[in-house]
């Protein structure tokens, strides 16, 4: 196929640095935190006093990239993506169930990612918030004190489970993965794996709005074809008639 | 259906934050709720991993939990006395025992309830070495080299604070502090020094390790460190 080279971008340098800063912080707080919490750790790395420095000290700078993402001009992309985490279509519901599934129309995240997405986005709130009420605890009553770190430690628990399984499925699609790295993905995925994405970015190639017309040419193409290629009729013109002029590679230009 | 969706992440977002701030107002509620369907002792051990029942935390302050075999544990009784002496393993289990069943609470929030304490009483020991007149205090030493501990003389001679060798009629493991350790009822763990080595008496209190990073030298459960615990003992 003609377009089987061309490259869409998904992610700018400023999402992938913050993504990778969050990543890397994570990952020491949950070093530092598990040896500060399981009995059979502690005992190898040990250090208690030193570990909980490194461990709150990582915390208090956890939220630092995120912050400067959304408030930084530069942050646009990574703004206009969250408000994508927020909105829910119906496709997001075919996704849920193994048997609808092959007909979810995904936008640029699937629901498994928009929920690892805001999972993590609470817990980095809460996590500070329960961690701080640890650390600074003279102000607070005592029962706080112990509902802090009973959440703390169920939070722990669900984002040891929650970033092992978005690691696992980072794995199982690489071009995905190499999105995160590189920042762009092969066109061909995102036309097969998110096709409302899809359109979106060849109507902005085209500089046409990308207007719920749009969207609602995949549902018509969708009932009408069920194809194999889940593409509806509607936008393949739209694609064809982008990539009959523009360039096949990045695209820049008229992005 | 619209194609911008709805706005459920937000509601996703802000009802996990309300669940987190729900669980810090009433978290000490639900987990003792969750402790009393637990049970105490789990043979698989698989509950302590979960933050659900009451368990033990344990806490080292050096590069490991230091172990020692009973036959070269030794625990030395010094400073101003008559008769400084140095006790081993059996010889600190032949003395007359003393059981006590007591919640274990620790400054940082958590309480083990009805734990059940065997060791000897310090004033026993303390009666054998003949405490001269002027003493005031004890100072604790761990044989992990770097933790301390300390009580006034009045402190140490109540009845419920004892060199403890058994914890729910086991020897105590390397984790809980063993071969033995100080177990002091009335107050905060912190002051039950663990893998206790030495005991030496002197004229006056000496703040110990967590003493010196701003815990209270006086650790009464409910009366100490702006916590308000019920009383252990």
């Amino acid at each position: 196929m003609k377009a089987r080279g061309a490259r869409i971008p998904r992610f700018d340098r400023l999402e992938r640095t913050v993504h990778w800063c969050n990543a890397a912080l994570f990952l020491v707080l949950l070093a530092t935190g598990a040896s500060l919490y399981l009995p059979q750790l502690s005992e190898i790395v040990a250090h208690r006093h030193t570990v909980k420095t490194i461990h709150v000290y990582a915390g208090l700078a956890l939220p630092i990239p995120l912050l400067l993402g959304l408030l930084l001009p530069a942050g646009r992309q990574l703004r206009a993506d969250i408000g994508r985490f927020n909105r829910w279509t119906a496709d997001d519901r075919r996704w849920w169930s193994r048997r609808t599934r092959p007909y979810a129309q995904l936008g640029k995240f699937n629901p498994g990612q928009k929920v690892n997405a805001i999972f993590v986005g609470a817990a980095i709130v809460l996590m500070l918030m329960t961690g701080s009420i640890m650390r600074w605890f003279e102000p607070f009553p005592d029962s706080w004190r112990t509902g802090a770190t009973f959440v703390h430690d169920w939070v722990f628990i669900t984002l040891v489970v929650v970033i092992a399984g978005h690691i696992m499925f980072a794995l199982a699609d690489r071009d995905s993965l190499r999105s995160m790295v590189r920042g762009w993905v092969p066109e061909s995925w995102a036309r097969v794996e998110r096709p409302r994405w899809w359109v979106e970015v060849v109507a902005a190639r085209a500089g046409l709005p990308a207007s719920a017309d749009a969207g609602g040419d995949v549902e018509a193409g969708f009932d009408e074809r069920r194809s194999e290629t889940r593409v509806g009729a509607g936008e393949m013109a739209l694609g064809d008639r982008v990539h009959g002029g523009a360039a096949d590679d990045f695209g820049e230009s008229e992005l | 259906m619209s194609d911008a969706g709805s706005p459920i992440g937000r509601r996703v977002f802000l009802g996990l934050i309300g669940a987190g701030v729900a669980g810090v107002l009433f978290g000490a509620k639900v987990q003792d709720f969750l402790a009393s369907i637990v049970p105490k002792n789990d043979p698989t051990g698989l509950t302590t991993l979960l933050p659900i029942g009451p368990h033990f935390r344990f806490y080292t302050v050096t590069s490991g939990f230091p172990k020692r075999a009973p036959q070269d544990y030794r625990l030395a009784v010094s400073g101003l006395v008559e008769h400084p002496f140095t006790l081993d393993y059996s010889e600190l289990r032949a003395l007359p025992p003393t059981m006590l069943t007591r919640d274990f609470q620790c400054v940082t929030g958590w309480r083990v309830p009805k734990v059940h304490w065997t060791g000897v009483q310090l004033s026993v020991l303390l009666d054998r070495a003949r405490v001269k007149p002027g003493a005031k205090a004890l100072r604790f030493t761990s044989f992990d080299g770097t933790y301390t501990e300390s009580l006034t003389l009045d402190q140490a001679r109540r009845s419920d604070v004892i060199v403890a060798y058994d914890l729910d009629g086991k020897p105590l493991s390397s984790h809980h502090g063993g071969p033995a350790r100080l177990y002091v009822a009335p107050m905060y763990g912190y002051k039950s020094c663990k893998w206790l080595s030495s005991i030496e008496v002197v004229d006056d209190v000496i703040p110990g390790y967590w003493e010196n990073l701003g815990y209270d030298v006086d650790a009464w459960v409910g009366h100490s460190n702006g916590r308000d615990d019920a009383p252990t003992s």
